[in-house]
């Protein structure tokens, strides 16, 4: 059985049709990359999987598990093992980093029937993962994102997702914004953390990223559906040639650039 | 009878039961009684009273005067030099008339020029309303701050049951004084509570206040400074309210003088069916050149049926000033929310931590570590009490 299973899914935001009929197939162990013009619906497609109620289902179903997904909250779906990093990640002020990712942590775990952590055994289960996020251990005592420079939010994405331990990861964009050195810690501690049991989904307009998160199958999402699936020398191909060797209208990109 | 006449009949009997006092003081009371009965209690016709129906104090019948407190002094034993200050700063509206009415002991602080006190001066009001019997308490407090002299202040009204808190703060400031001060009310959830406190700053003075609303049924509070020259007031309050109460903050900031700054940061959480209001009135006078003033009102409104109602009010008569001001009216943010839950905590949760964090900022401006932690542990418990919060 697939982890995840996505069939002719349709989404609307107000009265306006994102998503057109998806279909994608995720089995455990694998990692997807969706590449695609600005405005073609990835995001879309992210925060509809992780429950985000802006945006309707108006057709076709997901499985996740076994369990149909759009009938879970979602922090129902965060405590089943899924998990979102953000494409721009939510300042906070007011609610410390520590503080909430604790909380998450502690839900997550009794969700798991795992005992919940005290703040001690946390400090502990974390300070190796910040390190090698290379996190400041200053951010953990300030709010949630609040005044992180770009980098850093995506950091501290990747950061609470080594600390959730998700079965099934969607990177949004977890590498615009990052210089190289940034680009290779960020792909350092997502490959640290594939394996048989976990899948992820990374969106990503850039080779670079794939380079160094090697995906097993990558597709193009243009105007909400996906019009091309293949292994990954697509992304090679479209490096190269464009989305217009695809035959794709940029037009979406090129507005989206201005 | 007519209804207004039937009220102030109703205060005469509790006045004339009262023991008679020494001359000065009776005199004091008479006038202000005569004072109160001339104006009657406001009615939502008068401006200042508009979104803040008094009718529940007025029509109410009270048994007597709650009992003051062991650590206040008679005010008949006030030395003379203080006397003076008495009534001289507090509006000359019906509930300072009333409270004066009814004066008879007070909690006094003078602290002497250029000393500093250390430690928080509390003074806390408790008020118990039996069943069946409804007490008035018109607390007074007066400080009196010399030239050069700090201190810090806490003012906590509680109380069980139902009963009409009517409270007057006098605050002198003198030149270069520092003042922190504190007010914390956590009154039963039936009461009433209308509270005026006046400051009057000398020059180069500073005066923090922090105005804390929690409890009561029906909360007044008529906040007022007067600055003199270079003078600077920070002036912040949190209202938090759910239920049917209703918290109305009125705060009058008048720069008198040249060189004068103000600070106003007010935040509301609004619940259930309660309704708050802030109007924020800030006067320039001609003379006071140079005034730097900032006034902000948020609010954090958590249900359909919470009512608030938000006005600044700028009278600038100096033309070379800074003053700004602005007010918002917002929900939880559905992005913060969704981000919180995207990690797995629950929606309830969620929301308690959002609001939390929006009352934090006001929080964290308490520079008493105790205190601070003590309003974070009510917070806490009344976010968690009502999940919707
Ligand atoms: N909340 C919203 N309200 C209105 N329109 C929206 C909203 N969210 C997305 N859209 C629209 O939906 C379309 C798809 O947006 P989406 O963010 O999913 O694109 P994307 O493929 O992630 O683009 P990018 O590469 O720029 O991140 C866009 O036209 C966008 O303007
Ligand atoms: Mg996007």
């Amino acid at each position: 059985m697939a982890l995840l299973e996505i069939k002719d899914l349709h989404a609307t935001v107000g009265d306006r049709e994102i998503l057109k009929g998806i279909d994608l197939t995720v089995e455990a162990g694998e990692v997807h990359a969706i590449m695609g013009p600005n405005g073609s619906g990835k995001s879309t497609l992210a925060q509809v999987l992780a429950g985000r109620e802006l945006y309707h289902v108006t057709g076709g179903q997901v499985t996740y598990d076994g369990k149909d997904l759009l009938a879970l909250s979602p922090e129902d779906r965060a405590r089943e093992g899924i998990f979102l990093a953000f494409q721009y990640p939510v300042e906070i002020p007011g609610v410390s980093n520590m503080y909430f990712l604790k909380a998450a942590l502690n839900t997550i775990r009794k969700h798991r029937n795992l005992p919940e952590l005290d703040a001690m055994d946390f400090l502990e289960r974390i300070r190796e993962k910040m390190t090698a996020m290379n996190m400041d251990q200053t951010l953990l005592n300030r709010p949630v994102n609040a005044g992180f420079s770009g980098g850093e939010k995506k950091r501290n994405e990747i950061f609470q997702m080594a600390v959730l331990e998700p079965r099934l990861a969607i990177l949004d964009e977890t590498d615009s914004g990052l210089d190289i050195d940034a680009l290779k810690l960020v792909a350092a501690g997502v490959n640290a953390m594939r394996s048989a049991e976990r899948a992820m989904i990374v969106v990503t307009h850039y080779q670079r990223l794939l380079s160094e998160i090697v995906p097993d199958y990558v597709h193009v999402l243009a105007d909400g559906r996906i019009v091309k699936s293949g292994g990954k020398e697509l992304a090679l191909e479209l490096e190269a040639g464009g989305y217009a060797a695809l035959g794709i209208q940029e037009e979406a990109e090129a507005v989206g650039k201005a | 009878m007519t209804a207004v006449a039937e009220q102030i009949g109703n205060w005469l009997e509790q006045f004339t039961q009262q023991e008679p006092a020494e001359p000065w003081l009776q005199k004091l009371r008479d006038s202000a009684f005569a004072r109160f009965t001339e104006l009657g209690f406001p009615t939502t016709r008068d401006e200042e009273w508009r979104y803040t129906n008094v009718a529940p104090i007025a029509r109410a019948n009270f048994v007597g005067q709650a009992p003051g407190l062991p650590s206040n002094v008679p005010v008949a034993s006030l030395p003379e030099i203080d006397r003076e200050h008495l009534g001289r700063y507090a509006p000359q509206n019906a509930f300072v008339a009333l409270n004066t009415a009814f004066l008879r002991d007070i909690a006094f602080v003078r602290v002497a020029r250029g000393t500093v006190v250390v430690q928080p001066i509390e003074i806390n009001h408790v008020v118990s309303g039996q069943a069946g019997s409804l007490p008035h308490a018109h607390p007074r407090t007066l400080i009196v701050v010399a030239p050069g002299a700090q201190c810090t202040i806490v003012e906590t009204y509680k109380g069980t049951g139902h009963y009409f808190t009517n409270a007057v703060t006098e605050i002198v400031a003198g030149d270069g004084a520092v003042i922190d001060h504190y007010k914390i009310e956590r009154e039963s959830p039936e009461a009433f509570h209308i509270a005026t406190m006046q400051v009057s700053l000398g020059r180069s003075a500073n005066f923090t206040t922090h105005n804390i609303s929690l409890g009561g049924a029906l909360v007044r509070n008529d906040i007022g400074a007067t600055l003199s020259e270079g003078a600077e007031a920070t002036v912040n309050g949190l209202y938090l309210v759910n239920g049917t109460q209703h918290v109305d903050n009125h705060t009058v900031i008048d720069h008198a003088k040249p060189h004068g700054s103000s600070h106003e940061l007010y935040k509301g959480i609004l619940d259930g069916h309660a309704s708050a209001v802030f109007n924020g009135r800030i006067i320039v006078r001609k003379d006071a050149q140079k005034t730097d003033s900032k006034q902000t009102n948020k609010n954090l409104v958590l249900s359909d049926d919470a009512v608030i109602d938000t006005k600044p009010e700028l009278q600038i008569f100096a033309d070379d000033v800074r003053c700004t001001h602005g007010a918002t009216i917002g929900q939880l943010d559905a992005e913060s929310l969704f981000y919180l839950q995207s990690r797995g905590i629950g929606k309830a949760q969620a929301r308690s931590l959002l609001t939390q964090a929006f009352a934090q900022d006001i929080i964290d401006r308490i520079k008493i570590p105790e205190l601070r932690n003590q309003l974070e542990k009510v917070l806490s418990e009344k976010f968690h009490e009502h999940g919707n919060y």
